[in-house]
């Protein structure tokens, strides 16, 4: 109930915005903003889902941005080396989950902090990153490179698409399956878990190595949108995904977090610069409102946390 | 005969739930080597903070020298002359010893440390305590004992009138002891009021001249003089009480084997051990805290050395999931850290190791999820509001049953219970012992670790007693008594051995 609670007071913010950037904003309310706004969200609403997954289980992956770039520049060069566009992907997504397998073994089976693994790993990636494509970004004009970007699924874009579809399979992931729910209660008290018969580490390693496949499956779709890859894609990536999960409620202790206020994070970020650049506000003063509308966010859940705890203990004394 | 300098006058003090102290009074004389002695949960701790200035009492007062003293932190408690030194030392590692003597009040001048006074006032005390190390070491550097003379140092230092050590000797040798011995005579002749609360009784009848005894946080005796005083009437003291029966014993058929455990060893456990649990007993683990009981369970259930065998097959691999697949389990003492997933729902965590077994390709099986939390909440009697309610809003013992209940969904052959009725009220007590009656009569094998005497007595078929580190005794249901089990639990110093 609490949770329901949290989650849908954050969905009343959103609501509020969208109606008042409605009203407000000239060109907010139209189906081409829509589409617009949605393929802007579309690369946080990927690297989200999995984001939510490292969180939940009490760490973080901040090398989703460099694994993003690594992703997309291998899937141009390889593509363009092979002319099989399914090649090129599967390339990238084999970088991904293999710096995801680093990730999750030095982070789970070391026990170092995730905070210096993620971040070690995100300087290594971007470096290689850059290697690989030589410091500049890569082009692809393969006959099909662009399906993953530039298609449409039932009129919808495929980014889009591929988004909601990302959003619903790993919501389905974290409530129905045992890895989902063994990720919550890792995150939750790891050393219970373990007690209980969890594996906790495999699961940890699990959850690294699906964060680098999707986060490389995001820089695909992005590159192919842009028919370009920029080794510079991805920058404060792994930031804009912890905000938007932060601002959907999910816990940085870990433990708790739903799908659901994931979206609603993701969409909150989304409305918000979409409707400061309809209304030409300067790129400075956006970042000082998204930094506030963040710090805002935590604070409201501190203030909320404390109440459910005095409300709780009062009911148990 | 010397002056009483520290006087406690019917000192109280409750925790949610508990009543650590109540109206404690005695008295220490300048001079004299005054033990305090105690079971586990006596209330000997919390006194020793409330002199300390970590807890404030709800009733009654202390004085020193007939002043009133009302420390409010530990600070405090030093500036009116009062010294606790605890089995873990609040030392820095990472400066110097003279620092740590001088720790809080670092001599200055014109806002700088003062290197030179701080070295000479640090030399002094530690000349007091007769340790011979450089000022400027590191403490890391220093060993246990060494550290240790480093806090009374420190004590020193703050002109401290009455010295409290808890368990002082837990982790010196017997060297060490007698040097520590010979520092706490010295001061005693200095006429300090010395506090020396220790589970060794050796120590209590060589070192100390009077002797206070609690019981569930209420003063039993002092000894102004030990004449004629022996280990046997202390222990007496400590334990004589009666046991009423809430544990509901009656004799079951005892089977075959069912876990036999050699030589395992496991993280913190100090020598390999061996027992051995038969099916539908119920084996007792007592021993004082720190006498490795909880090391032994977590050893058997997820250690390293040895063989573990359930029924005729002998484990594999150690670790949690093999061993609950084999039917061994275990329930923490520490429910907070070790047993609950506080977030999560009374349903997810009765569900936390037998969704396994639902589930089908990874996917849950909800309806026999929900089935399963129904069926255990019902059968337990876990009082809660329903089975989405976070566990954390549930009470100590309403929470231990859904610990249970995660337990007894899966097939279990042999239970491991760690302190299975630790801060539960006495009604959730009882219902506890019948799950595990209960459990016991379905021909689990139980080894359960335990405090307290009377639950031990109460509940088990056979006893084992360990006392630092080792099993040194086993105890029929029928020859159990406090006196034998708390004295086979009783470290025996090397010195008289």
């Amino acid at each position: 109930m609490n949770k329901l609670k949290g989650s849908s007071g954050m969905l009343l913010v959103l609501i509020g915005m969208v109606v008042l950037a409605g009203v407000l904003v000239k060109g907010f309310a139209t189906g081409e903003n829509a589409v617009s706004l949605g393929l802007a969200v579309s690369t946080v609403g990927l690297v989200a889902c999995t984001m939510l997954f490292c969180l939940a289980g009490g760490d973080f992956d901040l090398s989703v941005g460099s694994n993003l770039a690594l992703g997309g520049v291998l899937a141009a060069i390889v593509t363009t080396a092979t002319k099989s566009v399914p090649l090129g992907i599967a390339a990238a997504l084999a970088a991904g989950a293999l710096v995801g397998l680093l990730n999750g073994l030095v982070i789970a089976k070391l026990g170092i902090n995730a905070l210096i693994t993620t971040l070690a790993t995100m300087q290594i990636v971007r470096g290689i990153t850059n290697i690989v494509s030589g410091g500049s970004p890569k082009t692809c004009s393969v006959v099909g490179f662009d399906g993953l970007g530039k298609s449409a699924i039932a009129g919808v874009p495929s980014p889009i698409a591929l988004t909601i579809l990302f959003f619903l399979v790993f919501g389905f992931i974290l409530n129905r399956t045992v890895f989902g729910r063994d990720t919550l209660a890792i995150g939750g008290n790891p050393e219970a878990s373990r007690l209980a018969g969890i594996k906790v580490e495999a699961t940890k390693v699990w959850i690294f190595v699906l964060s680098g496949i999707v986060a490389a499956f995001a820089g695909c779709v992005q590159a192919s949108r842009l028919l370009a890859a920029s080794n510079n894609a991805g920058e404060k990536l792994e930031l804009q995904a912890i905000s938007a999960c932060v601002l959907g409620g999910v816990s940085l202790a870990g433990g708790v977090g739903t799908m659901s206020g994931v979206v609603v994070g993701v969409l909150i970020m989304g409305v918000v610069q979409n409707a400061m650049s309809l209304m030409n506000i300067d790129t400075f003063y956006q970042m000082v409102v998204t930094g506030a509308i963040l710090l805002a966010a935590v604070v409201f859940d501190k203030v909320k946390t404390a109440q459910n705890e005095k409300r709780s203990s009062r009911g148990t004394a | 005969m010397n002056q009483a300098r520290l006087v406690v006058e019917g000192v109280g003090k409750s925790f949610p739930g508990v009543q650590a102290l109540s109206g404690v009074s005695f008295s220490v004389s300048g001079g004299s080597v005054h033990a305090l002695c105690g079971e586990n949960g006596a209330g000997k701790s919390t006194l020793l903070k409330v002199l300390a200035g970590v807890h404030r009492p709800d009733t009654g007062s202390m004085a020193l020298d007939g002043k009133k003293i009302d420390p409010r932190s530990p600070l405090e408690a030093l500036a009116c002359g009062v010294a606790v030194i605890y089995q873990e030392l609040h030392l820095v590692p990472e400066v110097t010893v003279a620092e740590n003597v001088m720790l809080g009040h670092l001599p200055y001048r014109f806002g700088m440390v003062d290197q030179a006074a701080l070295r000479q006032e640090a030399m002094k005390a530690l000349e007091q305590v007769g340790l011979q190390v450089d000022p400027s070491t590191k403490l890391k550097e220093l060993s246990l004992a060494q550290r240790q003379m480093v806090e009374i140092a420190k004590a020193l230092s703050r002109d401290a009138q009455v010295i409290a050590f808890d368990e002082p000797t837990s982790s010196l040798t017997s060297r060490e002891v007698e040097s520590l011995f010979a520092l706490i005579r010295r001061l005693q002749e200095a006429g300090k009021a010395i506090l020396y609360v220790s589970h060794r009784m050796d120590e209590v009848t060589t070192l100390c001249d009077a002797c206070t005894v609690l019981r569930d946080g209420q003063h039993v005796t002092t000894w102004h003089d030990m004449a004629g005083v022996t280990a046997d009437t202390i222990v007496n003291a400590m334990v004589g009480r009666s046991i009423q029966d809430v544990y509901g014993y009656s004799p079951r058929t005892i089977g075959e084997p069912v876990l036999v455990a050699e030589k395992v060893s496991g993280h913190g456990l100090r020598y390999p051990a061996s027992l051995e649990v038969k099916s539908g007993e119920i084996v007792g683990l007592f021993g004082l805290v720190g006498a490795g009981r909880t090391e032994l369970l977590k050893a058997i259930y997820a250690g390293s050395g040895g063989s573990v065998q359930v029924g005729s097959i002998k484990l594999g691999s150690r670790d949690p999931r093999s061993s609950v697949g084999a039917g061994v389990v275990f329930c923490p003492e520490d429910r907070k850290k070790e047993g609950i997933i506080p977030q999560m729902s009374v349903a997810e965590n009765a569900n936390l190791s037998v969704r396994r077994r639902f589930s089908h390709f990874g996917l849950l099986d909800q309806a026999k999820e929900k089935q399963n939390a129904e069926e255990y909440v019902a059968k337990l009697r876990v009082k809660t509001a329903s089975l989405q309610t976070p566990i954390k809003n549930l009470s100590g013992g309403n929470q231990q049953k859904v610990v249970l209940a995660r337990w007894l969904a899966e097939e279990v052959k042999v239970i491991l219970l760690d302190e299975p009725t630790r801060g539960i009220d006495v009604g959730a007590k009882s219902e506890i012992y019948a799950i595990i009656r209960g459990l016991a009569e379905q021909g689990v094998g139980v080894l359960m670790v335990s405090s307290e005497l009377p639950e031990v007595i109460g509940v088990c078929d056979r006893v084992l007693v360990m006392c630092d580190g080792r099993i040194t005794g086993e105890v029929a249901r029928a020859d159990a008594t406090e006196t034998t089990l708390l004295q086979l639990a009783l470290p025996k110093t090397e010195m008289s051995a």
